[in-house]
């Protein structure tokens, strides 16, 4: 490879640059983006669960499709709101943390993005069928086998298709961090961001092939006849619920890991002092995502599997609290003594302390089995969830947005409409989720469409509706705000916090195509904090300038997934439609096969960039900085 | 900035001042599971408390380093200081390590310890044993032991603890009587056993608890504890009354019909007499509900009757339009049904 003739390709542009690209820092903001578009989704199916149970015997939507709604709504926000977005911060900061020009696989990633996003349009194309699924998030057997509603097969097929394309984003990220790290950077030295990063990926290969196995199963019963949930016919009714929950369980840290994540990293930055207790966190880390896998019987307790069972996971579960009880006062002693500034990103992180905590304490009251016998499906269940995955999870997510959005656009959000934005929903939050603690011990099921009234439930529910309705509006105030900034001119500078402490932040802005025009050397913990405290304008190198060899832009990504969605699409719609339906899924897997055989027979070995070229962005950069 | 300090603080604060509110004891004395009226639901809310005051303890300590941190360590305008970094501290660090885990061994005792209890059915077996099976949208309660079944309504007896075998016809349904205990899945082609004791005669509100369809929300059922000698007479009088039904309604007898029990005959009988594939009605009359959630009177009866699907959208219940029951006949059906009663 000594030669390096191989030219430029041409630079594609517009849409087709979007469709075709293998950078992870595009594919981090395609994430983004359609992670808040299936947020926006999922948060109007949310407005109207609320809307529908703002009083007693509320005729605004059906029980049918209110079950619709609370399906969609569930599964929206954990597969195509949370975990997309979460992987898109993953995309935009892991490998600029551990100073790589990419992940390891970029064709694998334009993959795992393409396939998640057309699960979830496949998912969501179910409402124009007027059958969006409609056994819960959940999916228990037997009534998601109930064949007489298309629903429940755009449920076990979008959510295959959009999980082949997580399981890959969980490789490639094991990969990438295992593999590309810069010199310097051990692992006790990475940012705490790219460890739960790596932790999350272990999790999503251990966990997501049960899910595969669970919606192979339901596939096959649901299309083919298949009894494998059929008490009829010799099958059991338990053998989905074990399977859901060994995939349910951990995919609650792969959510909460990285959002721990992003607060490791904006805590230490507007406290202007590095993580207390480093070491301690990333054994938390590890050690909540190795119990995570021992306590899935938790969701089941009520299920009838014995007194030892559920004592066993009972004392499992409550074992968890202690390493997240762990990671909470090595936060707090992070504030501790630092130099606390409040933009917005910082008050959703100051903000998530608390009310995590009250998340994870009814966490630790629901680990106690016989007490879970009254929570359980109960409206206290809900409040409990909802403080750990918005209190904890989203409010990660937007932390995230405030303080990486500068890294993935140049640009900032605005912080005045943010402090607006972040108390509205705060207020929202807590008023939409905490009476709903009092409802489930009142004796409300969860999952219910209405309910009659002097059941004594009548306020709490009117309060959490208009904390709904808080939510609603700062949401749109985030949405107004987001576009407000992509529209703007005013590109912000290197290091836009000031206190930038990881390597992301050494880039210029916007980060070029190859991240680093040098490797860095890594000297340590928060290497450009000690640069900066070294008196140091930027990071040590670790190469000389030279070329820089990068990987070709592909459409097959984009035409494998497609594929699979039609082949998806194809099979649904075999019930209903027959011959059309099975010759539109045999369509759609030959056009993967094909890509497929394309992406085999093709060398593609990528190009790269001339030195002379980087020299002069090198130069162009150093002349802005100048200024 | 003051307003926004104490403003913030009110906040912080509100969390614990609605815990307390929830302590206090919430919500109807029939379905709370904070005011409980069985020995279940008694043990549960013990080791509810006692969670919850662990809990509370944390959250006091957490709450105190939170609001310290918050107002001391904030940086002033123009500081450009760079503050001490710390590593960590292991003393600390052991510290909030060991004092959770002993916090955690407090709770997990009386965890096992109650668990065990509540599975325990074997005293209540000697009592009673009662099948219940859960249906798209009822409930069945059936007596082996008697021979007496009933919709609905599940009648038990004061002061004892009675077995209760759970099985479903259909999908997954949870049985959960908040104010006597916790719930139990019923699982279709599995059984579960639990047992329930109420400490005070009354009636108390049952749910569904496992989404199982459209209609999720209104399978409500009733408890009713009884005194014993109440229960004794309760289950006689059913036993005469289904009797006493099955011999008017048989065929042979079809000339002493009167208008409700010939259409009730022609048109209910098949499903509703046996009491498994729909509810037995034998003593509809005494019912609270009408359909598990209705007001129980015959306005309501007779739009049940015309249109189920409305009322409770998948039900299997078919609806009696003009043509299978004509309005007289309707309204003698209804009168009829709401005479069912036990003397």
């Amino acid at each position: 490879m000594g030669t390096h003739t191989m030219g430029m390709p041409k630079k594609k542009t517009g849409i087709m640059d979007w469709l075709t690209t293998v950078d992870h820092k595009k594919i981090g903001v395609l994430y983004i983006i359609s992670g808040l578009f299936f947020l926006l989704v999922g948060g109007v199916e949310a407005l109207m669960i609320r809307f529908q149970l703002i009083k007693p015997m509320n005729d605004f939507v059906s029980g049918e499709l209110f079950n619709q709604l609370i399906t969609m709504h569930g599964t929206t926000m954990i597969f195509l709101a949370a975990m997309p977005m979460l992987i898109g911060y993953m995309n935009a900061a892991v490998p600029l943390q551990i100073g790589a020009r990419d992940v390891a696989f970029p064709f694998l990633n334009a993959l795992g993005f393409w396939l998640f996003f057309f699960g979830g349009v496949l998912l969501n194309l179910s409402w124009f069928f007027g059958a969006a699924p409609n056994a819960g998030w959940t999916a228990y057997a037997p009534l998601s086998t109930v064949p007489e509603s298309l629903g429940v097969d755009f449920y076990s097929l979008g959510l295959q298709i959009s999980g082949f394309g997580t399981l890959m984003g969980g490789i490639n990220f094991l990969v990438t961090i295992l593999n590309m790290r810069a010199p310097g950077m051990k692992l006790m030295r990475m940012p705490l961001f790219t460890w739960t990063a790596f932790v999350a990926s272990a999790l999503i290969v251990f966990a997501f092939p049960p899910l595969t196995v669970g919606l192979f199963l339901l596939t096959f019963e649901r299309l083919f006849g298949a009894h494998f949930f059929d008490p009829a016919a010799g099958g059991n009714i338990v053998i989905w619920e074990h399977l859901f929950w060994i995939f349910g369980h951990p995919e609650v840290y792969i959510l909460i890991l990285p959002a721990f994540g992003i607060f490791s990293e904006i805590i230490p930055t507007f406290a202007r002092k590095r993580l207390f207790g480093y070491t301690t966190m990333v054994f938390a880390t590890m050690l909540i995502g190795f119990l995570g896998f021992m306590v899935w019987v938790h969701h089941m307790f009520t299920v009838g599997l014995g007194p030892v069972a559920n004592a066993i996971f009972a004392v499992a579960t409550m074992a968890i609290a202690v390493p997240t009880g762990v990671k909470i006062f090595n936060w707090l002693f992070t504030l501790w003594g630092g130099k606390l500034t409040f933009p917005v990103a910082m008050l959703y992180s100051v903000a998530f302390i608390p009310s995590f905590l009250v998340g994870g304490m009814t966490g630790v009251m629901l680990s106690v089995a016989p007490a879970d016998y009254q929570y359980h499906d109960s409206y206290f269940v809900v409040a409990h969830f909802h403080y750990v995955i918005v209190g904890g999870v989203v409010f990660g997510l937007f932390a995230g947005l405030y303080y990486w959005f500068p890294l993935m656009f140049g640009k900032q959000l605005n912080e005045f409409w943010g402090k607006i934005q972040f108390w509205l929903f705060f207020i929202g939050f807590h008023l939409t989720f905490f009476p709903q603690h009092i409802l489930g011990l009142t004796g409300m099921p969860r999952r219910v469409f209405t309910y009659l009234p002097n059941q004594g439930w009548e306020t709490m529910n009117l309060l959490s509706s208009i904390g709904a309705a808080f939510m609603g509006v700062s949401t749109i105030v985030l949405v107004v705000s987001i576009v407000a900034a992509l529209m703007s001119k005013e590109y912000v500078k290197r290091d836009v916090w000031g206190d930038g402490r990881t390597l992301e932040w050494t880039l210029p802005v916007p980060t070029p195509e190859y991240n680093f025009a040098q490797i860095p050397l890594v000297k340590g913990l928060d290497t450009y904090w000690l640069e900066k405290m070294a008196g140091n304008k930027t990071v040590s190198v670790s190469e000389e300038v030279g070329d820089i060899h990068m990987p070709n832009n592909s459409i097959l990504p984009f035409v494998m997934s497609v594929g699979l969605f039609l082949a998806g699409l194809g099979f649904i719609l075999r019930l209903d439609y027959g011959t059309v339906g099975l010759i539109i899924a045999l369509i759609g897997l030959a056009m993967t096969l094909f890509a497929m055989f394309l992406r085999s027979w093709i060398d593609d070995e990528g190009y790269y960039i001339p030195k002379a070229e980087i020299e002069k962005d090198l130069r162009l950069e150093a002349e802005k900085e100048a200024k | 900035m003051v307003v926004k300090k104490s403003g913030k603080m009110l906040f912080r604060l509100l969390p614990i001042g609605l815990m307390a509110l929830l302590l206090s004891g919430c919500g109807i004395p029939e379905l709370s599971a904070l005011q409980p009226r069985g020995e279940g639901a008694q043990m549960q809310l013990e080791i509810i408390k006692l969670s919850l005051w662990v809990m509370l303890f944390v959250l006091a300590i957490v709450a105190v380093i939170y609001i310290y941190v918050l107002m001391k360590f904030r940086r002033k305008a123009g500081d450009n200081t760079v503050p001490k970094q710390v590593e960590g501290n292991h003393t600390l660090e052991i510290i909030w390590t060991v004092i959770p885990i002993l916090l955690l061994v407090v709770l997990a005792v009386p965890t096992i310890k109650t668990t065990v209890e509540l599975a325990d059915a074997k005293e209540a077996k000697k009592n009673e044993v009662i099948n219940v099976t859960a249906n798209l949208y009822w409930w069945e309660f059936e007596y082996p032991d008697k021979g007496v079944s009933t919709g609905q309504e599940l009648v038990i007896p004061v002061g004892k603890r009675v077995a209760v075998n759970l099985t479903s016809k259909d999908v997954i349904h949870s049985f959960w009587v908040p104010a006597l205990s916790g719930k139990t899945d019923t699982n279709p082609g599995l059984d579960n056993e639990m047992w329930l004791q109420a400490q005070e005669a009354g009636t108390y509100y049952g749910k569904c608890a496992e989404l199982c369809g459209p209609s999720h929300a209104l399978m409500d059922f009733k408890v009713i504890a009884l005194e014993q000698d109440d229960y004794d007479a309760w289950l006689k009088d059913m036993k005469s009354a289904k009797e006493a039904e099955t011999k008017q309604l048989d065929a042979k007898n079809k000339k002493n019909w009167t208008t409700g029990e010939q259409v009730y005959a022609q048109n209910c009988l098949s499903c509703h007499g046996g009491g498994k594939v729909a509810p037995s009605l034998t003593n509809f009359g005494d019912r609270q509900r009408i359909a598990g959630y209705l007001d129980h009177d015959k306005e309501n009866l007779e739009k049940w009757i015309r249109n189920p699907q409305k009322e409770k959208q998948g039900t299997k219940m078919p609806g009696f339009s003009e043509d299978k029951i004509s309005d007289e006949e309707l309204s003698e059906l209804a009168d009829y049904l709401l005479d069912k009663k036990l003397q």
